[in-house]
């Protein structure tokens, strides 16, 4: 009673859907998308309401370097997953470290901002407008680098214990996925903080 | 089938120990028990909201009543609304959307089973969370107790300022926590519909009640965000100092209000399109034909999805804004109507002709079908700017949501109920206490809201505690209260029929309504786990319908 007995064999035999953990994380990328949007058009509409100093003009310097690191980071990680999709586990291994120390770069890197503001400059996220929505804007970004750089490392770990293979391909495809997203979000941040901010 | 299946299930539950069964609901992670948590746990809610809904209307009862004080009175309205639309709409549409959706599109599970157990966690951490604050909410300070902010919090009356202790957190991380429960169920019914439909089952094919929970779910992931973010700037503020909405040091009260309705007004169709997607199930099978132009109801539905994510302003026409901005919302709100018309007109189509049944699920939809229509038609009334400007939180506004949230909402999911209880069951419901329920509380409905318009035209604002005598107000709010007690007496018979059917209910069988979607193909309740024994192959909008009429299958027409 459990079957419907209508034949389609030739439906059934070409019946392929999307891979459920793409649709998932495209799913999850549209609605982190829509937490950053709130975020940017909180920035943008906050740039030069400010009461008091210090202003981004005063404060800001552009880190090429770091961004330059994040964005090749998508490259590695896309190579990697190709290495692994051939079966080619240590070039694999090696691209994912190599991700994992540009996307650790990029951490450090605003880390490092970051304390240049609150102890040479005294911007904190208390001082005015401008610390208010800097640093939750970048806070979200670097939350976001944070929790792929946790995720990368547990993929990592498997993969030195031997785990990952060419059919965990699709799986990891759904982190770079994600990997890439954090990297496009970064050139939105810096464009709203960097460039249209100053 | 149905009684082996129950038989061994019975069995099994004389076999152990309430723990253990305990334990198996609270780790489970199949669809079917989940969506009955989610349901379970939305029904308890709405009788906590009930209960302040009626505190509410005893205060208002009479002018100058003291029946709560004011600090009270203003708890109840905040937490009425955050319960009823974050505890109990949102979690019983899921519930249900849970629940049928694998089954529609002959699936085992959703796509991703352990974040559905997730999600519902955390949903009802976030319910158990808010209503902690009565307890929790005065904090160190021994201020405030349960949040009193009104449900859209605006600032700056949600500062640290006006709104110390913690009852105001409280209301924020139970959103937020809730809010990412809501995103990630989206994820999954998107996920299931997307990747787990069985062979055949094309988009076009797809019951619209799957259609509808995949529109719904889109804009869950873009409406519920926006909210999200904005409770997370709240925390900002009120923790770390920051100044979002501090207008002393340059914040803006209106950017809350507008991030609030970027989400509230997608919110309201996040919320009527899976009641949109239970009429469009038990409309036709009712009426005994199939529904009425299939692919403009999609058409429609993603329609109405586009437009209302862009028509959140109408909630703050009065709060100033520039003639251009003004002209927009007002146009958007007006053309959200038209889809929304086509539906309705669908839904007519439908039954026309049809050999309409009138079993206590068709009428419910029917009362939703008219009740929705004259919500839809104060709302095009609100829209225009110039009258809103005059009306803005009065208790116009209270009556026209309400004829939504309860004509519309509330009316399909009691259909809903009637409908799908026999196959989460196994039993039916009692056809004599389901129309007492719809007489009753199609009575205490109409008393209570459409009387509710006329003290709001004449002045009365929402939110007042009390009034003075002698304004024209007395009389119509002594009914609309009566109104309130009414709609109690008959949600209490509902769950008299609810729990007394569950023991002393008629066995439903597999297909006692001889419906046409997959959910009635598998025993009632469907086999625990697996759904279907072997995965079904579908070749039309109504695979039952081809199995049970060979000789004229819709799969020759489609």
């Amino acid at each position: 009673m459990s079957t419907i007995a209508t034949p389609l064999p030739e439906t059934t035999a070409t019946w392929k859907l999307p891979y459920r953990g793409k649709v998932g994380m495209a799913c999850l990328i549209v609605a982190e998308s829509a937490i950053f949007t709130i975020f940017v058009v909180a920035y943008l509409f906050y740039v030069g309401k400010s009461f008091s100093g210090p202003t981004p003009r005063e404060v800001l310097e552009t880190p090429i370097f770091y961004t330059v690191c994040l964005l090749s980071s998508s490259l590695t990680i896309h190579l990697a997953g190709k290495a692994l999709e051939r079966g080619r586990r240590a070039a694999f291994l090696l691209l994912w470290l190599l991700t994992i120390a540009l996307g650790a770069f990029f951490l450090y890197g605003t880390g490092q901002e970051w304390h240049r503001f609150i102890y040479e400059r005294g911007l904190t996220i208390s001082t005015n407008l401008f610390g208010t929505t800097y640093y939750s804007l970048v806070g979200l970004h670097a939350f976001h680098v944070t929790a792929g750089l946790t995720l990368l490392a547990i993929v990592l770990l498997f993969g030195l214990a031997g785990r990952v293979g060419p059919e965990h391909s699709a799986r990891v495809e759904v982190l770079s996925l994600y990997w890439h997203f954090v990297d496009a979000v970064w050139i939105v941040v810096f464009t709203v903080v960097y460039v249209l901010g100053r | 089938m149905s009684s082996d299946v129950m038989a061994i299930q019975s069995a099994d539950a004389a076999g152990r120990s309430w723990t253990e069964v305990l334990h198996e609901w609270v780790t489970t992670v199949d669809h079917k028990r989940l969506g009955v948590l989610y349901i379970l746990y939305a029904l308890f809610f709405l009788v906590i909201g009930g209960i302040e809904a009626t505190i509410i209307r005893i205060q208002l009862m009479r002018p100058h009543n003291d029946f709560v004080s004011p600090q009270v009175f203003n708890r109840m309205f905040t937490m009425h609304g955050t319960t009823m639309i974050f505890f109990v709409a949102m979690p019983i549409l899921f519930g249900f959307a849970n629940y049928l959706v694998p089954l529609m599109i002959g699936a085992r599970d959703m796509a991703f089973p352990r974040l559905n157990a997730f999600s519902f966690w955390l949903t009802a951490f976030g319910g158990f969370l808010l209503y902690f604050s009565f307890l929790g909410g005065s904090g160190l300070y021994g201020a405030g107790n349960a949040p009193d902010v009104g449900w859209w919090a605006y600032a700056p009356l949600a500062s640290r300022a006006f709104s110390p202790g913690h009852s105001s957190d409280y209301w924020t991380i139970a959103l937020l926590a809730s809010g990412f429960g809501s995103i990630a169920t989206a994820i999954n019914i998107i996920a299931t519909i997307i990747s787990m439909r069985c062979p055949g089952m094309t988009l076009g094919r797809m019951p619209l009640f799957a259609w509808l929970n995949l529109v719904m779910s889109g804009m869950v992931l873009l409406a519920i965000s926006p909210l999200s973010a904005a409770q997370i700037m709240l925390l900002v503020d009120r923790y770390l100092g920051g100044h979002f909405f501090d207008t002393q040091a340059g914040g803006s009260a209106t950017l809350w209000m507008h991030f609030f309705w970027i989400f509230g007004h997608p919110e309201v169709y996040v919320l009527i399109i899976p009641c949109f997607a239970f009429a469009s199930e038990i409309i036709p099978v009712f009426s005994r034909k199939p529904i009425f132009g299939y692919p403009v109801m999609v058409g429609a539905t993603v329609c109405i999805a586009f437009v209302s994510m862009s028509v959140w302003a109408h909630h703050m026409f009065t709060i100033g804004m520039n003639s251009y901005a003004n002209s927009f919302f007002a146009i958007t709100t007006m053309a959200v109507g038209v889809p929304t018309g086509i539906k309705i007109f669908n839904w007519l189509g439908t039954m026309w002709g049809g050999k309409i049944q009138f079993k206590t699920p068709m009428l419910f939809c029917i009362g939703f079908l008219f009740q929705f229509l004259i919500a839809g038609l104060t709302g095009i009334m609100l829209s225009a700017a110039p009258f809103n400007w005059q009306l803005s939180g009065s208790y116009f506004v209270v009556a026209h949501f309400h004829y939504v949230i309860v004509g519309g909402i509330l009316f399909a999911l009691f259909g809903a109920f009637y409908y799908w209880y026999p196959k989460i069951t196994g039993r039916m419901l009692s056809e004599t206490l389901g129309k007492l329920h719809f007489w009753l509380f199609l009575i205490g409905f109409h008393l209570t809201f459409d009387l509710m318009h006329v003290p709001g035209v004449l002045g009365m604002p929402r939110r007042i505690y009390t009034y003075e005598p002698g304004r024209g107000w007395d009389t119509l709010n002594y009914l609309v209260t009566i109104g309130a007690f009414v709609q109690s007496i008959a949600t209490l018979v509902f769950v008299a029929n609810l729990i007394v059917s569950y023991f002393k209910g008629k066995k439903a069988g597999n297909d006692p309504w001889d419906a046409w979607t997959l959910e009635w193909s598998v025993s009632s309740p469907p086999p625990p786990a697996y759904n279907f024994a072997s995965i079904p192959t579908v070749a039309s909008r109504r695979p039952l319908w081809d199995l049970k009429h060979p000789e004229d299958p819709d799969s020759r027409y489609e």
